[in-house]
């Protein structure tokens, strides 16, 4: 083969993985349409006079944001805060016992089990055990979203794990490699994409549980807010909560997202 | 002396359906620096019978000497080359070259020295830094054959290595694999389901039938080397494909003819 022919190769494949400007149109795309979104949102609560107790317009919404600005950031960042100890924990614990249950036949068979059956019992039941046990504190918390993120971290990395390509574990046996060698040169950074697989959907669940933990019982957070104020029929202040929830949730993905684009530059994209 | 020589092999595997003859009596020998294919339908035990060589099973029954010695592990005078190239996406070219050598504990400078050759002689010159994802199919496989080579060994064991190729690029890596082989001479297990590219590439060609696996026919290859692609359309070249043809598809095993 020739070097030109070598050339004419990859400037081909160059331009097919050339960087689009899709992600810009997505994003424009997406704001766009949420902007329509409320827009017409604010239309029909002002056409139709809708009370602001049961459906505040955006404008509303805004306005009472910044109003109760500094309760908002308070209260979120004792959510963020759960949000990310639980998440942090779990990763601590989940990613090893992986790598435990896919060396040993033996604790796949009894860890396994035990995990799915956790992982089927529902967490909003869970969390009012907690709260009896474990007080009414953070810690209750940040143990329901540990709880919520364990089951999607722990399987997609020993799926990942386990995702090395058969010739390639032949080859590396035929070199005589050490497990040690195994892990570190082929098995982790194969596992790796599957291990931000787990960790984006586990950082979506983890502000839902953070949530769920502060509703069960708790005197602060987000979750915390959107009670007390629906309850006293602050409803466009429960509506600012729950923007900076979801805002919260975005943010903590994407912040996943940009580190696997660094850690794990191979991954594949969609 | 042989340097691989293989007496009544019998390869069982066992399945959930009970159990597999992979292998039956299989018997070769094969020379120093002899280049064998070895052609048949699927499911025949070529795979099977590679991986023995390499010692990444264990035969069931049967004798096989590597350098007149019983092969109970892996030897690292074996290089292996699969049908997908299965680099490692986050090494590039050059890293990917060089895992054996780490994994075997080599001299670094040397070695990068030799994966730099190598990675020459193969045609990627200016690639080095290149990761996998930015490689055709060709190319990948390629680099895969500089990895199996990157520790010198005299064995290279290689199974349908371009079997996912077009056949322009199969051809040429053909023709390419043969040049390496003659600068540096190695003995060669190459694994094929396509006769023409068995023929052209072998000192000997082992035809192997299915259910269960075995050696249907040997047949030497007398076309002289280099070998060239008109080859194909000798004679020689026709009585040959018919020889191995007959055997594969008619199942008349050389026992049995
Ligand atoms: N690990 C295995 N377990 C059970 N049966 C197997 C295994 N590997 C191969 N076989 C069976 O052994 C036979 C030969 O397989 P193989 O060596 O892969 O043939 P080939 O490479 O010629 O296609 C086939 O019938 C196949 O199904
Ligand atoms: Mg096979």
């Amino acid at each position: 083969m020739t070097a030109e022919r070598n050339a004419a190769e990859l400037y081909q494949e160059d331009k097919a993985l050339e960087p689009s400007d899709s992600t810009l149109k997505a994003v424009l795309g997406a704001t766009l349409t949420l902007m329509a979104l409320a827009i017409l949102w604010e239309v029909l609560v002002r056409q139709f006079q809708v009370p602001a107790w049961l459906l505040p317009s955006p404008s509303l919404i805004v306005e009472s944001m910044v109003e109760w600005r500094s309760e908002l950031v308070g209260h979120s960042m004792v959510t963020l805060y759960e949000t990310l100890v639980g998440f942090a924990l779990s990763i601590a614990i989940s990613v090893p016992l992986a790598v435990a249950v896919v060396y040993s036949p033996l604790l796949q068979n009894t860890i396994y089990p035990i995990l799915l059956a956790l992982q089927s019992m529902p967490k909003v039941a869970i969390a009012p055990l907690l709260a009896l046990w474990i007080g009414f504190g953070t810690l209750p918390k940040i143990v329901v979203v540990f709880l919520v993120c364990f089951f999607p971290i722990i399987v997609a990395t020993a799926t990942g794990l386990a995702a090395v390509p058969a010739p390639l574990m032949d080859l590396i046996r035929s070199l005589s490699a050490s497990s040690l060698q195994t892990f570190v040169k082929i098995r982790f950074p194969t596992a790796m994409p599957h291990i931000f697989v787990g960790l984006k959907i586990a950082i979506t669940f983890a502000v839902i549980g953070a949530v769920i933990g502060e509703f069960v019982g708790s005197e602060s957070g987000l979750g915390y807010l959107i009670l007390v104020s629906t309850s006293q029929s602050r409803t466009p202040l429960a509506f600012g909560a729950l923007v900076l929830l979801t805002i919260m949730s975005i943010v903590l993905y994407y912040g996943i997202a940009l580190v696997e684009h660094v850690v794990v530059p191979w991954a594949p994209r969609n | 002396m042989s340097k691989i020589h293989i007496e009544g092999l019998i390869k069982t595997y066992t399945s959930k359906h009970g159990p597999v003859t992979a292998l039956k009596d299989v018997s070769l020998s094969i020379k120093q620096n002899e280049f064998v294919t070895l052609v048949g339908p699927s499911g025949c035990g070529k795979s099977t019978l590679l991986k023995l060589m390499g010692a990444l099973i264990r035969p069931s029954r049967g004798t096989l000497l590597f350098d007149g010695a019983r092969l109970l592990h892996p030897t690292r005078d074996v290089g292996i080359v699969f049908q997908e190239a299965v680099l490692l996406e986050w090494r590039t070219v050059l890293d990917n070259v060089l895992l054996p050598t780490e994994i075997l504990g080599l001299d670094k400078v040397k070695s990068r020295g030799r994966a730099m050759d190598l990675i020459n002689l193969v045609g990627l010159a200016g690639f080095e830094r290149r990761f996998p994802r930015e490689l055709s199919g060709g190319m990948q496989q390629r680099v895969s054959l500089c990895r199996a080579l990157i520790h010198n060994p005299s064995v290279l064991l290689m199974d349908e290595p371009f079997a996912a190729l077009d056949a322009m690029t199969r051809e040429e890596l053909g023709f390419e694999l043969m040049r390496i082989w003659d600068k540096d001479k190695k003995t060669v297990i190459f694994v094929t389901h396509n006769i023409t590219e068995a023929i052209l590439l072998a000192d000997r060609v082992v035809a192997m039938t299915p259910r269960p696996g075995r050696i249907a026919r040997i047949v030497d290859i007398e076309l002289s080397r280099p070998r060239t692609i008109d080859m194909e359309f000798t004679q020689k070249f026709k009585s040959y494909s018919d020889q191995i043809r007959e055997v594969i598809y008619h199942g008349t095993g050389a026992s049995r003819s």
